[in-house]
């Protein structure tokens, strides 16, 4: 098939494309959200229109606030992200923020976290990607296990592990766009997208590997003799088209969740979004070839 | 034959009557069943506090966070906030150094953290610490030599802890003092805190012994006997109404440990509610599209997934309802992703079938084949994304389990929806003919 054939060109367009990615997500800096930094953020809406950002500024100011973030938010509200705010830090704000009582305000959503919690939930991020990455490849070493000619089970691990690597790669390049030019942030809801990418991006390169198995049963079984690179490409013929319509169901319900869902969930949609189809191509596209680069590879010694 | 017939019947009846279940204990008020919606969703405030166990033997301190957790929840309770959450969550982590225990607290309907900050009210820490008089003598310069004269040392007062506090009363009571009318609170030490007392009292007959509330010296009167029977006051400069409300909260229950709040969270309640009518609202597309797809790429099979599909989302309703699950709108974006890979199944089964159709099998082998065959597959993949979810849900905050929740119940859900309901539907149809219809309503593609 030509997937394996071109092999080369299909790494170098993928490689290319994780470079862009890596990029896009460290090359402007990494902007984290409070839950990771510690901070407060304060949402306020002006019910009777929203008074102009100099005006709020004037009104700030003598609090001494330090660093503060004002961002206007949908119709009349307005986002506030400050360092940690006291209780009574906070009601200085709200006040100051309705002019001293003379204007309307509602407090949509305050959320103020200390800086100890932030670092925790920084180290616990880390920790649960590295887990799930590690729990994968022991998994598939584990389900593969029957299969180790010619390429050895934890072979098939650590190939859906590079291209896990590669799945969580693209969305986190272009969540990179949507900080740097939509003011996104770096926050939890992120992270849970990339790791719930990592348990299911997984799940068409699983059904592509297993029709490798199957093939490679029925080719020992008969005494056949195709090579390894023939088989990869006879599974993926046969497979491609399953596997794009299971991750389709998911793209189709993301797109609804990403289109009509709460503001909250929204960057959270399009990181699944852009997982699920980088999952989709690179269990076609990169991982079967690079099960064969690995066999080669081996062949040569 | 007749028994998958049977079984069909009898599943189709299962999924009305929870479906039916579902209608009407949403519609009843009296209900136990309502679905418990998160704070993001209808509006409130969550606190987060830090407990301080430092001081706690390592094996008592899950005694101690779970008496902590009582004692706020029955200070929160007699406010009558309807539903509130406190749960003790362990804040360790693998590779931190720092022990660290939480307490959060969820009051819906609150959204004034000052007032669910009050609600809380002050948390009294009472200790009884000994007052030891340290003498040091600071070194001195003395001619470009270090010297340690006399009349440079300089006595310090230290407080020593001597493990009996507020965690160890059984009674506080308002009292007033006959001579001065002045207020005075008595208290009662259990046994335990009584053979304290005891034991401290008789072993430092003549020094003070502090009275420290969150870390203030209320009094420090001086020991004259050893106490045996546990009782005790403390005399202040209290007016009467500070000196009722230790009383109040002493009564309450005084905390077994020191919290400190170190993050608070407000959500108003018309964000929530538009939050969850978009959740709704992506949730139904999100259905039919996907129902859509599926009928129109599979055609019969396909409208035997969309039944099984709503079996799923069913029987997912159900649990959130039973468990219960509290749902947040991560837990809703969950739910839709896990509707998308629910079919995942489907699809996987859906296609061996055609693909054995096509080799030349008969209906009913292919359809028996698809079955077998797509299983491994489905295992294999489900069983990761699993292990995604069990460790999301370890590892996750409150917002982030309720997604890896949703998520984790869903794929397990899904599997008994997409094979065992799916399959039990298809062979009760019983379509065996090979002729034009049966080919138009199973194979899709197949050209040959």
């Amino acid at each position: 098939m030509w997937v394996v054939n071109h092999r080369k060109i299909l790494f170098a367009i993928i490689g290319t494309l994780i470079v862009l990615s890596l990029l896009s997500f460290f090359g402007w800096g990494l902007h984290f959200g409070i839950e990771y930094t510690g901070g407060s953020l304060l949402e306020v809406n002006y019910p009777g229109g929203r008074p102009d950002t100099t005006v709020v500024q004037s009104e700030l100011a003598p609090l001494n606030l330090g660093n503060y973030l004002l961002q206007p938010t949908g119709d009349s509200s307005y986002v506030l992200k400050t360092g940690e705010l006291s209780e009574t830090q906070h009601e200085a704000v709200k006040n100051a923020l309705s002019q001293g009582g003379k204007v309307t305000i509602e407090e949509k959503n305050f959320t103020s976290i200390g800086p100890v919690v932030g670092s925790e939930l920084k180290r616990k991020a880390i920790i649960a990607i590295v887990l799930v990455i590690l729990c994968i490849v022991l998994f598939i070493a584990f389900a593969f296990r029957k299969v180790s000619e010619p390429v050895s089970s934890w072979k098939y691990g650590v190939v859906a592990v590079i291209t896990l690597m590669h799945d969580i790669a693209i969305p986190a390049g272009v969540y990179g766009l949507l900080v740097h030019f939509h003011g996104a942030q770096i926050d939890i809801l992120f992270t849970t997208a990339l790791l719930a990418v990592l348990g299911i991006s997984i799940n068409d390169t699983i059904v592509v590997f297993d029709r490798i198995r199957e093939n490679l049963r029925l080719n020992r079984e008969g005494r056949g003799k195709e090579p390894f690179d023939q088989i990869v490409g006879r599974s993926l013929k046969q497979t491609y088209l399953r596997s794009f319509n299971t991750s389709f169901t998911v793209i189709l319900v993301l797109f609804s969740l990403f289109l009509l869902g709460g503001e909250t969930t929204k960057n959270f949609a399009l990181t699944l979004l852009v997982g699920m189809v980088a999952g989709t191509y690179s269990s076609i596209f990169f991982a079967s070839p690079l099960l064969v680069t690995l066999w080669k590879a081996q062949d040569k010694k | 034959m007749v028994k998958t017939r049977v079984i069909a019947i009898l599943l189709l009846a299962v999924t009305a009557l929870l479906a039916f279940f579902l209608w009407t204990s949403e519609h009843n008020p009296a209900s136990r069943f309502h679905f418990r919606l998160g704070l993001d969703l209808k509006g409130g405030t969550a606190l987060t506090y830090k407990a301080d166990v430092s001081k706690i033997d390592p094996s008592k301190v899950s005694e101690a966070m779970s008496t902590l957790r009582d004692v706020i929840e029955r200070r929160v309770n007699l406010f009558g906030v309807s539903e509130p959450v406190v749960q003790v969550e362990a804040g360790g982590v693998v590779g931190s150094k720092e022990a660290a225990e939480r307490l959060i607290v969820e009051l819906p309907g609150v959204t004034d953290i000052k007032q669910a900050i009050d609600l809380i009210g002050k948390t009294p820490l009472l200790e009884f610490k000994l007052v030891q008089t340290v003498t040091t003598a600071l070194p001195k310069l003395v001619n470009g030599k270090l010297e340690v004269s006399v009349d440079s040392a300089s006595t310090t007062q230290q407080l020593v802890d001597t493990g009996l506090t507020g965690s160890l009363l059984s009674k506080a009571s308002l009292e007033f003092n006959q001579n001065s009318s002045a207020p005075v609170v008595s208290l009662e030490f259990n046994s335990e805190g009584k053979d304290l007392f005891a034991k401290i009292t008789k072993a430092n007959i003549g020094k003070p012994l502090a009275i420290v509330l969150d870390g203030n010296v209320i009094s420090a009167p001086s020991i004259r006997e050893e106490i045996k029977d546990g009782k005790a006051q403390i005399t202040g400069q209290f007016t009467v109404k500070e000196a009722q409300t230790l009383v109040r909260d002493l009564n309450y229950g005084s905390l077994p440990v020191p919290v400190e709040l170190i993050s608070t969270q407000t959500i108003g309640a018309t964000l929530g509610e538009k939050v969850l009518n978009s959740g709704v609202r992506a949730g139904l597309w999100g259905f039919l599209i996907v129902g859509l797809f599926l009928i129109l790429w599979y055609r019969l099979p396909g409208v035997l997934a969309v039944v099984a599909l709503v079996t799923y989302v069913v029987i997912m309703l159900t649990l959130f309802k039973v468990i219960p699950v509290t749902i947040t709108s991560a837990g809703i974006a969950g739910f839709i992703l896990s509707m998308g890979m629910a079919v995942d199944a489907n699809v996987l089964i859906f296609e061996r079938m055609k693909e054995e159709l096509r080799n030349g099998r008969a209906l009913e082998d292919a359809m028996h084949e698809g079955f077998a065959r797509a299983w491994l597959s489905i295992r294999d993949g489900n069983l990761s994304g699993i292990i995604a979810s069990i460790i999301l849900f370890w590892l996750g905050t409150s917002l982030v389990k309720g997604f890896a929740l949703t998520l984790g119940i869903g794929i397990l859900v899904s599997m008994f929806t997409a094979i065992v309901i799916t399959r039990t539907y298809l062979f009760a149809l019983g379509v065996k003919s090979q002729g034009g219809v049966a080919k138009f309503l199973f194979g899709s593609g197949i050209t040959k």
